[in-house]
């Protein structure tokens, strides 16, 4: 049960901006500096994060084979970063 | 074709939005408090477990914390409620232009067409309510209804995260039992007179007879008694965004109370210019001036004056607030808490009677002098031009967040405040 805490993290992200005025995250840093590729965005809706606190355009993403959640709330992006992850590292 | 209303209310609105944002606290007694430093100490809003040890909205946060031990206090985020209540009516307006705020946290909306039965009002009303949890992370609870009504009255009925539907088949069996306080606008003393006639349930007033109604309440009676049987015909207002504001005024505690007229007088400036600031930021001009004065033994009354013209000059409201505080206040005790309002608003731009005396040159230099302020203001922070009395005295000049300022809106069908 744990091992599922999350907190609301604000990353850096490279955005892609479409012809269409869409937004696409190319790639995210996080905070160790470490920057992850997105392979791909797999779905984008609006959706509220219960796990971190937050509300906003949700980007489900494929990064490094696994699917993450990044979200877009006004003008910052967050994911939901492991508590345990944290620790760890 | 069938009407088909829903109204929306979302739970524990400032508390579930607090409760979203910091899951530690999700499970724990939550008010949602204004500033105990500042002494606006008081609840303005619960979540489920602080209802159910018993804590009450309008409560001093120290009474309140008397009744649960571990009781959560934040201090409330106008910011986030503005956007969550303009999130919730993006999702309304996506099945309906029709949608008629009332307040920042509840919405009627008329989804009736060609075809569409309250079934599948039903049914709209619960992608709606799905949607509300999904997107924004709160819960909404949501009457479906042939009028406003019992719309309204639907959603008080179960909650938080639930539907209720009161047909033309099933509003005898649901509605009439209710104690006839539940009904809109049936407020606290016209209650008391019904329980004095015998009327204590919905169904009671519905039944009752019209003529004795008229006779004892004049023409609200019958009105009432209409609601009471389902004859509500009034529309769902397409207000768009913003609501049609009725009056603007603002109100403040200040950390200490106020002794004196001097002291009045530099809330009211404070006052004064916030209400005039937010009439110009509507484009708007009032003609009655209201004062809202608290002692502190906590009993309030309201006075009211009309001035000359429609004005949305700080000074005039100012001038016209006081002279109604001489005319009515003698500190038999000190004043607590002071509030302006301006109302009977017509638009800025409207046609203007000009005086054939000189006076007016006057005011619109005074207009042009205000407008200018502002723009400072709004570029340089709200401290960057002041007048010199304030800076005496700065906690009198302090209003806080200006998003608590009140801002009245006509209610659906009387043109009444709320």
């Amino acid at each position: 049960m744990k091992n599922d805490e999350r907190v609301k993290e604000y990353v850096n992200v490279t955005v892609k901006f479409k012809k269409d005025g869409a937004m696409v995250p190319v790639d995210i840093e996080w905070e160790n500096g470490t920057v992850y590729t997105v392979d791909k965005v797999l779905d984008v809706r609006q959706a509220a994060s219960l796990k971190a606190g937050g509300c906003g355009i949700r980007y489900l993403c494929k990064i490094m084979g696994a699917d993450t959640y990044i979200f877009f709330e006004e003008d910052k992006w967050f994911v939901e970063r492991k508590v345990s992850c944290a620790e760890d590292s | 074709m069938d009407t088909i209303i829903l109204h929306a209310d979302l739970n524990s609105f400032y508390a579930s939005v607090e409760c979203l944002y910091d899951p530690v606290i999700r499970d724990l007694p939550v008010a949602v408090c204004g500033s105990v430093v500042n002494r606006h100490g008081i609840v303005l809003a619960k979540n489920a477990y602080a209802k159910k040890v018993g804590i009450q909205t309008g409560e001093a946060v120290w009474q309140a914390r008397k009744k649960v031990a571990n009781l959560v206090v934040v201090e409330p985020h106008y910011d986030r409620y503005l956007r969550f209540g303009n999130m919730a009516r993006e999702i309304y307006n996506s099945y309906s232009q029709q949608v008629e705020p009332f307040g920042m946290d509840e919405a009627w909306i008329d989804i009736s067409a060609p075809g569409r039965t309250i079934e599948d009002g039903a049914r709209i009303a619960d992608e709606i309510r799905r949607r509300i949890k999904f997107e924004l992370g709160i819960t909404v609870s949501i009457g479906v209804s042939f009028n406003k009504v019992f719309a309204k009255l639907g959603s008080d009925m179960k909650k938080p995260d639930a539907i209720t539907v009161i047909s033309n088949d099933n509003y005898k069996k649901l509605v009439w039992p209710l104690a006839v306080s539940e009904l809109l606008y049936v407020g606290w003393s016209t209650t008391k007179k019904f329980y004095n006639w015998d009327i204590n349930t919905i169904g009671d007033l519905a039944n009752a007879d019209s003529r004795f109604l008229q006779d004892r309440l004049g023409k609200v009676g019958p009105i009432l008694q209409q609601y009471a049987r389902g004859y509500d015909y009034s529309p769902v207002e397409d207000l768009g965004h913003e609501s049609v504001i009725k009056s603007i005024g603002n109100s403040t505690t200040p950390p200490k109370d106020i002794c004196s007229y001097d002291e009045i007088k530099l809330t009211a400036y404070v006052l004064s210019e916030s209400v005039a600031r937010r009439l110009r930021e509507h484009g708007l001009k009032g003609k009655t001036v209201q004062v809202h004065i608290r002692d502190s033994e906590l009993s309030c009354y309201e006075r009211q004056a009309q001035l000359k013209d429609y004005t949305n000059i700080s000074s005039e409201i100012a001038d016209k607030a006081m002279s109604l505080v001489k005319a009515n206040y003698f500190f038999q005790t000190p004043m607590r808490s002071f509030g302006i309002r301006v109302c009977d608003l017509s638009s800025a731009e409207g046609p203007l009677q000009i005086s054939v005396f000189k006076e007016d040159n006057r005011r619109f230099r005074l207009m042009d002098l205000e407008t200018s302020i502002d723009s400072i203001r709004k570029r340089y922070g709200p401290y960057a031009v002041q007048r010199a009395v304030l800076l005496k005295k700065r906690e009198f000049g302090d209003l806080g967040d200006t998003t608590e300022a009140l801002m009245r809106k006509v209610s659906f069908n009387t043109g009444e405040n709320r």
